[in-house]
């Protein structure tokens, strides 16, 4: 990196009318406003399915309620767990990794901008599609609305025979959509990595962050080809007199599983490696050390990329596969456990010994690192088949799974969110309000989802919008329901912070955390062409080199 | 603008701070004014939180009403030798997991606990550790052992469960997932139900497993009675196997476990363990055909002639429609809609006039008979024994 200070004009607040600037967010290419774009279009769906998820909730609060009909409780359930697989958490780590990877490697921009904006814009309109559901799903009178087959969409459920009208179709088209977005969103994440570092930096030298969203981009072309492949012969199926999944006519229900899970099960280390990335970039900042053994998560990181890819029937221990196929999966599965615990091991190493702050974004990553401890462990039940037998489809998996996503992704994102705020706002967030904003939503979290493994253990299934009295399940749910409320509330003190702290927040100032990364050496927020002068670095910290010119990272890696 | 990085003292090696004199930072002060105060404020938002959680748990607590512990299907709970494998594997893997919550959590709460920043902090960067080898490999081994065991001793279970061969004797079911409700058949012994699956109790002196093949008429279900044996799927055109050997007559709850469609909420399952007398005598009730006296030759008329006929089947009449259960002993079931209401008269008669007020999204239609028609149509019902 440069060594001296780089003097830069200093940008005044837009003044051109509303509509021109809105005209540039539309027609933008630049990966900054981009990511921004995404993040926006990810909160806004996280509010709607929340809502989706509270709705569940209170018809679950009793047995036997009437709040929605079964109709609508399913509505609701696939649309829930629909976007916000891929309309809320796949696009916000998009956008954290669209804002991010070329500030920190140095790059003005991503290798691709115009395929960037394209990715954007076909996720965006999966959603549209999605959600454009509720009005013109209803194809043929009394067949429904919204789609409700569940996120995974279960051959022979789609079939025109129980899935009549057209809200099947607009679940497929979305997904289908959104998936040619993702996909170009994994090719510019790798073509940026690759191509697009500044001087100095080789492959051994990018921080974390970028590592794990190489990782990524390689597992989302991989995986998400699959699903779209699966999506256009679902079209077939449905429209062209196809029997892929139709078993009425021969076809296999099963083989839609194995699509669905050879998709689905990479995709959930495509939404927790990049929530990984966040936690080694923030703890290490915030416990004032480098990260411990960066080679070794490194290498952590592509193992996990390569063995996410076997562990894929795991979720199908129960549609009887052979007991050596069974086996097989058990051991890829506990396998994987291997190198994801190497991971939590050496954060804890980063933070051994540090002077750790405990500001908001290391709270979270905290919570992250406790949440995701019992998630793995609980995954290492799951994923003994015998167990599984028991555990599969019931209330269990949904506490699992839930604790994977918000006690885990979404902890993290929000600690990226506090993290990165200042830079890509110019302003800090208020601490106060990101506290509460901490503690209700952990608070909220256990009641919900600690709570919410008994009934599992009790018999009940999920995806039953009621259950009957007296097995034991209606106290478990009234507390998971109460802890929904807490998660909500939560939520809201976030939404408040942010929007607050956007006018009133403190002017944040280049480098706020005393951090490391390329990011923090340009003003906040960064300028269109992110970096004046190109940097240059020698180690995987070029801000502590600059820090500490006496003592500098270089020496040692 | 100018970008300015702040300028840090000069630092320690790394490895080992040593003793050299260093500037404060210049923002130090204020942070450590900041987190102090922020600090009680956290204790504050805890504090308020923590009591309310622990109200609202003790409010549902006192609020919750009492079950019967054996209506609870519990899988810690196990009857039948697949669920007693499973509890046994289960009790090893949840010590296992115990075990490595309880060092990773400690290391975590000790961190956290005694590497935060002091309020008295000197503002010094800590030693720089970049890691270390050794370490890397103790906790990349020891874990892979984990493992090892962890795998070899579910494969054992996997094949004792799954590979168990049928003895002789075993009773054969053949289990067919409908929207929304079961169906059993009873090959070898002639007998069909539905909904309620009666097995005859097995001991190890004298074991009589009953062995179940799966399979659907529809979408995807899941056979599950957690007390009995993990789920098995229930798929189009995939037969798929199961067996349970209760070892305690009594009554066994389940339900479908696969989202199957609207009513996959109530695709209740019961199984009833009867003593191998009660289990006999059951079969040979079974295996009669409907009797009907005359008194309600006006309501089997009104059966056989409007389309209840097309779904049920009764023996014995021309009643033998498959899309519905068999209606044949009807009587002798507790329930009815798959477990959805108690079987009754006046759940029967209601039922028949309108299955969506007891299952919305019910595949049975709402028969449009006159209070009349439907009087005598229950009366017909409720011989059926």
């Amino acid at each position: 990196m440069s060594s001296e200070t780089i003097a830069l004009s200093t940008v005044g607040p837009d003044a051109r009318p509303i509509g021109e600037r809105l005209h540039d967010w539309i027609v933008t290419v630049d990966h900054k406003k981009l990511g921004i774009l995404y993040i926006l279009y990810a909160l806004f769906f996280l509010v709607v399915a929340g809502i989706e998820a509270i709705i569940m909730r209170i018809q679950l609060i009793v047995p036997h309620n009437h709040f929605v009909s079964p109709q609508i409780f399913n509505r609701m359930m696939t649309m829930h767990g629909t976007t916000m697989i891929f309309f809320m958490v796949m696009p916000i780590l998009f956008g954290f990794g669209t804002y991010l990877i070329p500030l920190m490697i140095g790059a003005r921009d991503m290798a691709f901008p115009r395929l960037n904006a394209f990715s954007f814009w076909m996720t965006a309109f999966g959603g549209l599609l999605l959600y454009f559901s509720f009005i013109g799903g209803n194809g043929l009178y009394g067949a429904g609305t919204a789609p409700d087959v569940g996120w995974w969409a279960y051959a022979p459920l789609t079939a025109r025979a129980f899935s009549p009208g057209h809200s099947t179709d607009f679940w497929t088209l979305a997904l289908l959509a959104s998936g040619v977005g993702s996909i170009g969103a994994g090719v510019n994440f790798i073509a940026t990595i690759l191509c697009m570092r500044c001087p100095g930096m080789t492959l051994g030298k990018m921080p974390l962050l970028a590592w794990l969203n190489l990782v990524v981009g390689g597992m989302v072309i991989f995986c998400i080809s699959p699903l779209t492949a699966a999506q256009i012969m679902l079209c077939i199926d449905r429209y062209l007199g196809g029997h892929f999944f139709d078993t009425q006519a021969g076809g296999s229900a099963v083989l839609w599983m194995h699509f669905f899970w050879i998709f689905g099960h990479p995709e959930v280390y495509i939404l927790v490696v990049p929530a990984f990335a966040f936690v080694s970039e923030i703890v290490p900042v915030f416990s004032r050390k480098p990260i411990f053994g960066y080679p070794i998560m490194v290498a952590a990181t592509i193992a996990i990329g390569f063995i996410s890819f076997s562990v894929w029937a795991h979720h199908m221990f129960t549609v009887g596969m052979s007991s050596y196929g069974n086996s097989f999966f058990v051991f890829t599965t506990v396998a994987i456990a291997v190198p994801t615990g190497i991971k939590i091991f050496n954060w804890l190493g980063t933070m051994w010994g540090g002077k750790i702050q405990l500001r908001v974004p290391m709270l979270f990553c905290i919570g992250f690192l406790f949440q995701f401890l019992i998630a793995g462990l609980t995954g290492i039940m799951l994923g003994t088949a015998p167990f599984n037998w028991q555990l599969s489809g019931s209330y269990f998996v949904v506490a699992h799974f839930h604790y994977v996503i918000v006690g885990g992704i979404v902890f993290a994102l929000f600690g990226a969110f506090y993290y990165w705020y200042p830079k890509m706002s110019g302003r800090m967030y208020n601490e106060t309000l990101g506290k509460w904003h901490f503690w209700l939503f952990i608070i909220g979290f256990h009641l919900t989802f600690d709570f919410m493994h008994i009934p599992g253990i009790l018999g009940m299934p999920r995806r039953i919008y009621t259950y009957e009295p007296g097995r034991g399940w209606e106290i478990w749910n009234l507390i998971v329901t109460i802890g929904a409320f807490f998660q909500a509330a939560g939520i809201l003190v976030f939404v408040v912070n942010l929007l607050w702290s956007l006018r009133k927040g403190e002017p944040a100032g280049n480098d706020p955390w005393d951090a490391w990364t390329l990011e923090w050496s340009t003003s906040s927020p960064p300028p269109d062409y992110d970096f004046a002068v190109t940097p240059v670095v020698r180690s995987r910290r070029p801000l502590w080199d600059l820090k500490h010119p006496e003592d500098p990272d270089w020496k040692y890696e | 603008m100018v970008i300015e990085l702040p300028c840090h003292a000069p630092e320690g090696r790394k490895g080992g701070a040593d003793g050299d004199s260093r500037l404060p930072r210049n923002i130090g002060q204020r942070e450590m004014h900041r987190s102090a105060q922020t600090r009680a404020l956290l204790g504050r938002v805890a504090g308020v939180a923590v009591l309310l959680a622990a109200g609202l748990l003790a409010a549902s607590l006192c609020l919750a009403s009492p079950s019967d512990p054996t209506q609870i299907p519990n899988i810690f709970k196990p009857q039948s030798t697949p669920a007693h494998s499973i509890f046994h594997l289960s009790m090893l893997i949840l010590a296992i997991t115990g075990a490595i919550f309880a060092v990773v959590f400690s290391l975590l709460a000790y961190s956290v606990a005694k590497f935060r920043k002091r309020a008295n902090d000197d503002d010094r960067e800590p030693a720089q550790v970049y890691g270390s080898n050794q370490i890397e490999l103790a906790w990349t081994v020891i874990p892979i052992l984990i493992v090892l065991v962890l795998f070899l001793a579910t494969a054992r279970v996997i094949r004792s469960i799954q590979d168990a061969p049928q003895p002789p004797g075993a009773i054969e079911v053949t289990a067919i997932g409908h929207q929304f409700w079961w169906e059993f058949r009873y090959p070898a012994l002639g007998v069909v139900t539905a909904n309620e699956l009666h097995v005859p109790v097995s001991n190890p002196a004298n074991s009589k497993p009953t062995f179940l093949t799966l399979l659907s008429a529809d979408t995807d279900h899941s056979f599950w009675v957690p007390r009995l044996a993990g789920k098995t799927d229930l798929i189009p055109n995939h037969p798929n196997h199961t067996w349970i050997d209760p070892q305690e007559a009594g009554l066994y709850i389940g339900q479908c476990a696969q989202y199957c469609g609207t009513q996959h909420a109530k695709m209740l399952l019961r199984v009833y363990v009867d003593s191998p007398e009660q289990f006999k005598q059951w079969v040979e009730e079974q295996k009669k055909p409907a009797v009907s006296t005359d008194a309600v030759a006006e309501g089997r008329r009104i059966f056989e002639t409007t389309a209840c006929v097309n779904c049920h089947a009764v023996a014995g009449t021309v009643a033998n429609g498959r899309f519905g259960p068999d209606l044949t002993h009807l009587m002798s079931r507790d329930t009815i809609a798959s477990g959805a209401a108690s079987n009754s008269e006046e759940n029967l008669r209601a039922w028949i006039q309108s299955p969506d007020s007891f299952k919305p999204g019910s595949l049975m239609p709402a028969m449009q008979l006159t209070d009349h028609d439907l009087d005598a149509l229950t009366a017909y019902l409720v011989t059926l024994r």
